[in-house]
Parts: structure tokens; C-alpha cells; sequence
């Protein structure tokens, strides 16, 4: 069976589909570059990705699927599962075989893999926009580092901006380097070289003057007294909260 | 901000604050257009879980533990030797803005012990609502407790700033109630309670009108009632839940399991025996079934069962009593149906519902639609399923499900809201 490469990128992933209908092998492997291992038994074709073509794909996609639908699609692709693409892949090819309501099919094995993947990344996008902690900088900025197991930063944008539109704010994914930044007025996709150790580029570290060190305690306050100690059920916590996200949760910093 | 003081105020006034169980941040709909702070959508977030497993949404306060009223349950009673401590206007509009700007909370849920009389108290509070929604341009969650004999023309005015607005019950019964709080009665409570109903129908009816009406109790009003305290039945708690959903149009009814808080005394449960966390689960599950199952509550509760089964859930307790309804049949069912059977929630019920329009659906498609198969298969008939599938009785089927679930429902810790 051939397989198809493409660059990791959504547009990659729609030119992909665009070339398989130009190029009709049949049956594929669809492989992202960043999980692809070159096999001598496999032939593979490169996908060169095309803006023009996956525009295409995706305006087709969106006439024939709710919005719901399309945004499935999009979550899915977030994931960044390696699976997910080859599902992605035959997902597209089923939408475009003139079904009617194709999203709606739970028993065709693409949708079904869609629709529940997405919820997974849906859930990691609304645990971000709960477990995200801030701190203020000395220059003011909010600033708040994250690692989400999906790449969600592209779906917490809005919720961030409408919620804080009166202070400047930085989210980053210390995982994928890259973050938001919200100056009051716009929104920017960023990258900060930690490295470099340029302090222009660098969040500011917390200081005095924000008191941002005295919200924290008396928020780690609030938090324990706010606990019923007889009705303890660290089950059920660690369970609504997991683990991962502790490292970042202000209320769980021991100091 | 003082820290040292506003630290020993925020413990003080924040563990008095906690039996309250109501956590919600859910049915508002303020949006960020005036360049403000925050916004709130119909869905609540919880930003954090205390070691009790519960969510912590909404900074909740007492703006004083201070009280004149003496109810035997309340660690705020007059008689209780506790230190007391009052928050100021302004201490309580920084913590809430502040937390809020650092994605700790949804916003604010603000009640208070009664400070020399209701009026006075109710003042206070709608101050500090009226200053986070004007002057500080707050568009988060404000959940505000209304003070029961508080004036009309307060309530009026601070429904035009919270979200939701609520007063508890406090015990499910007038008689419950007169037991530990003599001074109090449900009427108290019925009045306020209709009379914001009242109001928030009359805005929702000018709305409709006038596009500009402004927000009134945008996310309506809940009430709390204390279970274990006083002796009461399931039925009793639930037909007075089930009656005040009606006559209130409340938007949520707490159940909230009562945690000893003293000793020296013989009306009430004593320091050290176990809130009843499963009870409180049950009543929750039967919550649900009133709210978003369709069942009314005579079906689950009456004459002849007045308690729920505390080893299963009472929608599987209403399956088993009830045997002659099933199997039904996955493929030709009606909605109301399939919500029913043990095993099936809403969500997949509404994909049954879709994903049979394809084709008639075989047992390993509904498998994968997320429901629980080993509890739903006494029920149910798919495509495939066998003609003569054996009759079993509901007490095989019970300790079939029992001995699946590996004694979860025994254990009388678990007070998760797993439902159905
Ligand atoms: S009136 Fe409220 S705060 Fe005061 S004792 Fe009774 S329940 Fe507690």
C-alpha cells in the first residue's frame, strides 16, 4: 500500500486529500512527517503542500457538514494523534461519497473515531481554559505557562480574549513553544527563546509592587479553607483534576 | 490590603461559608462588551477541586459570620463560641477581581450570617454587587443570597447586578425545620422567592419587547435544603424539591448531606459520625432523572418505597421494579424509552436515536456509543440479539450488575455524581 507524507500542517493534510482524488491509488497510509518511518517495502508520495488545493478540500468539507462537523474535523487534526490523520484521511473520503448527514453515521468507524476524538481534545481545551493560572509581572503583563496534551491554544484564543479584554496577557505552551499574547487590542501568536536569555523577551519575573505574591496566599488561603475535611475524597479530585495539571495550579505550589 | 488581616478574615469567613454546597457558575450570559473584566457563559467552569473532591468555581464568602438568629445547625448561630470577622466593601470587590484576573474563579458567590437586621445586611451586600458591576466593570459570575425580610426595593435592586439570586430552605420540611430553627419558616422563604420569580418574568416578558431590558436574575434562582439532620424521608426531601422546581421555577435544588459541627447536643447528628454522602448522591441521581430523564417524581418515591435503595441507583431501582416495560427494542423505541433503561444517558440516547436512521443497530455499534453495555443488556434488544434470550429476575439482574461494578455501590465513601 502507498503512503502518503505530509507536513503536519491542516493544509497539509486537506492537499493530501486533494492529490489522493487527483491521483487515485486506492487504498493509503496516511503518515505525518513528524511519525513517518521510511520503509523499503512502502512506497512513499510526498505531499507538497497547497493552499489553493487545501482550500478547496476544506470549502468542500464545510458545504457538506454542519459546523459541528467541521469543527470535529478540526479538533481531531489538534490531536495530533498519529492515527488520527488516517482517519481524518477516509473520514473526508466517506463526506465526500454523497452520503446524506455523513457525520451522523456512528457506525462507520471514521466517524465514530472523529466524533470521540474530538471530544477528547474539546475536554482538554475546556480543562485549560479551568486549570490556566496567571501571574502578574513586574510591567504588568499576566503571564501563564502551560503543557496541554492536545494542541488547544488555537481553541482557548477566543475564550481568553473575551474573558480578559481589559489586561495584557501571555498563554505558552512550554511543549509546542509557541503562545498567545493579547496586548489589549489584538491578538499575536508568539515565540519566546528561553534559551537566549534576552530579558526583553523573557516574562518578566513577579515582583512587589503587583502583589502578585500576596493573591497567591491568599488564594492557597481560600483554597484550604473552602475544603470540608470530613467529607474528604481525594479519589474524586485527583479524578475531575488530574495530576498533570497540578504542576501549574497555584493552590497546589507548596511553598 | 492588609495581608495578615484580610488572610485571617479570608479564612474565618470562608470556612463559614462552605456548607453552602451550591458551587454553580452555570446559566449566565454576560458578555464582555463594555472592554470590562470577564464574561459569562451559560456553562460554568470549575478552576479547582479541594481535597474533597468538589469544585471550586466561585470565591464564596460570608460577608460576616456575625448573626443575631440562633439556628442549631449553623456554625454562625449566636450562641457558637467562634471567632467572627466582617469583610468591608472594598475587600471583597479586590478578592474578587483579583482572583478573577488570575483564572482562579468565575466569580463570586456572596453570602452573609444577619448583621443587625435584614435591611442592613442586604445593603452591604448589594453594595458591593452594584460597585464590581459598575465601577469596576465585572462581567463574571455574581451568585448573591437573598436575606429573607430584606425590603422589596433592595431584593428589586440587587437582582439588576447578580446572576442568581437564592435563599435555602435549610430543612425539607416546616416541621424539620422548627425542630432546630424556631425562628425560621419556609414562608420566609416562599415570599422572596416569588416575589424575584415575579420580577425576573415580568424583565424576561419585556425583553422580548425591548430588545435593551436590562438583566434581571439572568441565571434564576436555587435553593438548598440540609439532608440528615432532621429526620425526614427521601419522599419528603423530594416532593418538596419536586414542588418548589414548580412553584419557583427554581433552577436547581441542593441536597446537601449534614456535617456534625457539634456535640453538645441531642437534636442533631454529633461531631464525628459520617455526613451521609450516599443518601446525598442518591437524591442527586433523582434530581437528575426529574430534570433531564423525564420521570416524574411519584414514579421513583411513594407510599410504598419512601426511601431510595442506597445499594443501586434509583433509575436502575425503578427498572427493577418495573421489568414489565422491558426489553424494549434499541431500533423501534421511542426516545422517552431509551432514556430509561439503566445503563443509557442522555447523550447517548440522542445517538441511538441518530445513528439508527442508518441501519438497524447490532449490538457492537452500540457497544462503541458510549453507553454501559453490562448494565443496559437486561433491557434492551439490538438487531442481533438472540430471539429467546433467557428472563431473569430483577434480583439475578441486580447482583449480576452488583457483582460487576466490584462493590462500588456498597461503599458508602463513594459520593461521586456518577450518574446512571
Ligand atoms: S440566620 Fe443564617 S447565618 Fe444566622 S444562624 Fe441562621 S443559618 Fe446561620
Amino acid at each position: 500500500m502507498e503512503t502518503y507524507v505530509f507536513d503536519d500542517t491542516l493544509e497539509g493534510l486537506l492537499t493530501l486529500v486533494f492529490d489522493w482524488y487527483n491521483r487515485k491509488p486506492g487504498a493509503i497510509l496516511v503518515n505525518s512527517e513528524k511519525h513517518y518511518q521510511p520503509s523499503a517495502f512502502n512506497p512513499a508520495y510526498v505531499v507538497s503542500t497547497d493552499a489553493e488545493k487545501a482550500t478547496r478540500v476544506a470549502t468542500g468539507l464545510q458545504k457538506k457538514l454542519t459546523n459541528a462537523g467541521w469543527r470535529n474535523f478540526y479538533c481531531t487534526f489538534l490531536s495530533e494523534l498519529p492515527e488520527a490523520f488516517q482517519h481524518l484521511f477516509q473520514f473526508a473520503v466517506y463526506v465526500f461519497s454523497d452520503v446524506e448527514n455523513p457525520e451522523d453515521n456512528y457506525g462507520n468507524a471514521s466517524v465514530l473515531y472523529v466524533t470521540q476524538t474530538a471530544r477528547k481534545v474539546e475536554r482538554e481545551k475546556h480543562h485549560q481554559e479551568a486549570f490556566i493560572r496567571f501571574q502578574q509581572t513586574h510591567d504588568g503583563m499576566y503571564y501563564a505557562p502551560v503543557e496541554p496534551k492536545y494542541n488547544v491554544l488555537p481553541l482557548i484564543a477566543k475564550h481568553f480574549k473575551d474573558r480578559y479584554a481589559d489586561q495584557p496577557w501571555i498563554i505558552y505552551d512550554h511543549q509546542r513553544r509557541f503562545g498567545l499574547y493579547y496586548d489589549l487590542r489584538n491578538l499575536e501568536v508568539i515565540t519566546i527563546d528561553f534559551q537566549k536569555n534576552n530579558s526583553d523577551n523573557l516574562p518578566a519575573p513577579i515582583s512587589e509592587e503587583t502583589n502578585e505574591e500576596m493573591y497567591q496566599l491568599l488564594w492557597k488561603d481560600y483554597f484550604k479553607s473552602t475544603n470540608i475535611e470530613s467529607r474528604r475524597n481525594i479519589k474524586l479530585q485527583v479524578r475531575s483534576m488530574p495530576r498533570r495539571f497540578w504542576r501549574y495550579l497555584t493552590e497546589k505550589q507548596i511553598y | 490590603m492588609n495581608l495578615t488581616r484580610t488572610s485571617e478574615k479570608l479564612q474565618i469567613l470562608a470556612d463559614a461559608a462552605k456548607y453552602d454546597v451550591s458551587c454553580a457558575s452555570s446559566g449566565g450570559n454576560r458578555k464582555n462588551d463594555n472592554k470590562g473584566l470577564g464574561d459569562s457563559k451559560a456553562n460554568g467552569i470549575c478552576h479547582s477541586f479541594t481535597e474533597d473532591g468538589r469544585c471550586v468555581s466561585l470565591l464564596k464568602i460570608l460577608l460576616t459570620n456575625h448573626c443575631i438568629y440562633d439556628c442549631a445547625f449553623c456554625v454562625s448561630r449566636k450562641s457558637n463560641d467562634v471567632q467572627r470577622a466582617a469583610f468591608t466593601v472594598e475587600e471583597v470587590v479586590d478578592l474578587t477581581i483579583n482572583f478573577y484576573r488570575r483564572n482562579y474563579i468565575e466569580g463570586l458567590f456572596l453570602s452573609s450570617g444577619i448583621f443587625k437586621n435584614a435591611d442592613y445586611t442586604m445593603e452591604r451586600l448589594l453594595r458591593i454587587v452594584k460597585k464590581l458591576r459598575t465601577e469596576e466593570r465585572f462581567n463574571g459570575y455574581i451568585h448573591l443570597k437573598t436575606i429573607p425580610g430584606a425590603s422589596e426595593e433592595l431584593i428589586q435592586e440587587a437582582g439588576l447586578y447578580a446572576d442568581r439570586m437564592s435563599i435555602n430552605l435549610e430543612m425539607p420540611t416546616e416541621a424539620g425545620l422548627k425542630m432546630v430553627a424556631p425562628e425560621k419558616s419556609h414562608e420566609d422563604v416562599k415570599k422572596p422567592l416569588h416575589f424575584v420569580n415575579q420580577q425576573i418574568q415580568i424583565y424576561k416578558a419585556d425583553t422580548k419587547l425591548i430588545k435593551s431590558t436590562p438583566k434581571f436574575v439572568p441565571a434564576g434562582q436555587s435553593t438548598q435544603m440540609v439532608v440528615g439532620a432532621t429526620p425526614e424521608s427521601d419522599m419528603e426531601v423530594m416532593y418538596t424539591a419536586d414542588r418548589f422546581y414548580k412553584d419557583y421555577s427554581l433552577k436547581r435544588v441542593y441536597y446537601s448531606g449534614y456535617v456534625p459541627i457539634r456535640e453538645d447536643d441531642s437534636l442533631l447528628p454529633s461531631i464525628g459520625s459520617q455526613p451521609p454522602l450516599l443518601r446525598e448522591n442518591r437524591l442527586y441521581q433523582t434530581d437528575w432523572l426529574l430534570r433531564f430523564y423525564r420521570f416524574r417524581v411519584d414514579e421513583i418515591l411513594n407510599e410504598a418505597h419512601p426511601n431510595l435503595e442506597t445499594e443501586i441507583d434509583p433509575k436502575l431501582s425503578w427498572a427493577l421494579r418495573n421489568l414489565h416495560e422491558f426489553p424494549i427494542d434499541i431500533n423501534t423505541a421511542d426516545y422517552d424509552m431509551i432514556l430509561r433503561v439503566p445503563g443509557i444517558g442522555v447523550g447517548s440516547a440522542q445517538k441511538i436515536i441518530t445513528a439508527r436512521r442508518f441501519g438497524k443497530l447490532r449490538t457492537y455499534q452500540l457497544q462503541k456509543l458510549g453507553i454501559a453495555y453490562n448494565r443496559a443488556k437486561y433491557f434492551i434488544r439490538c438487531a442481533d440479539t438472540p430471539f429467546l434470550s433467557k428472563d431473569w429476575q430483577p434480583t439475578q439482574i441486580k447482583n449480576f450488575i452488583l457483582g460487576n461494578s466490584h462493590g462500588k455501590f456498597q461503599k458508602a465513601a463513594t459520593q461521586q455524581l456518577s450518574l446512571f
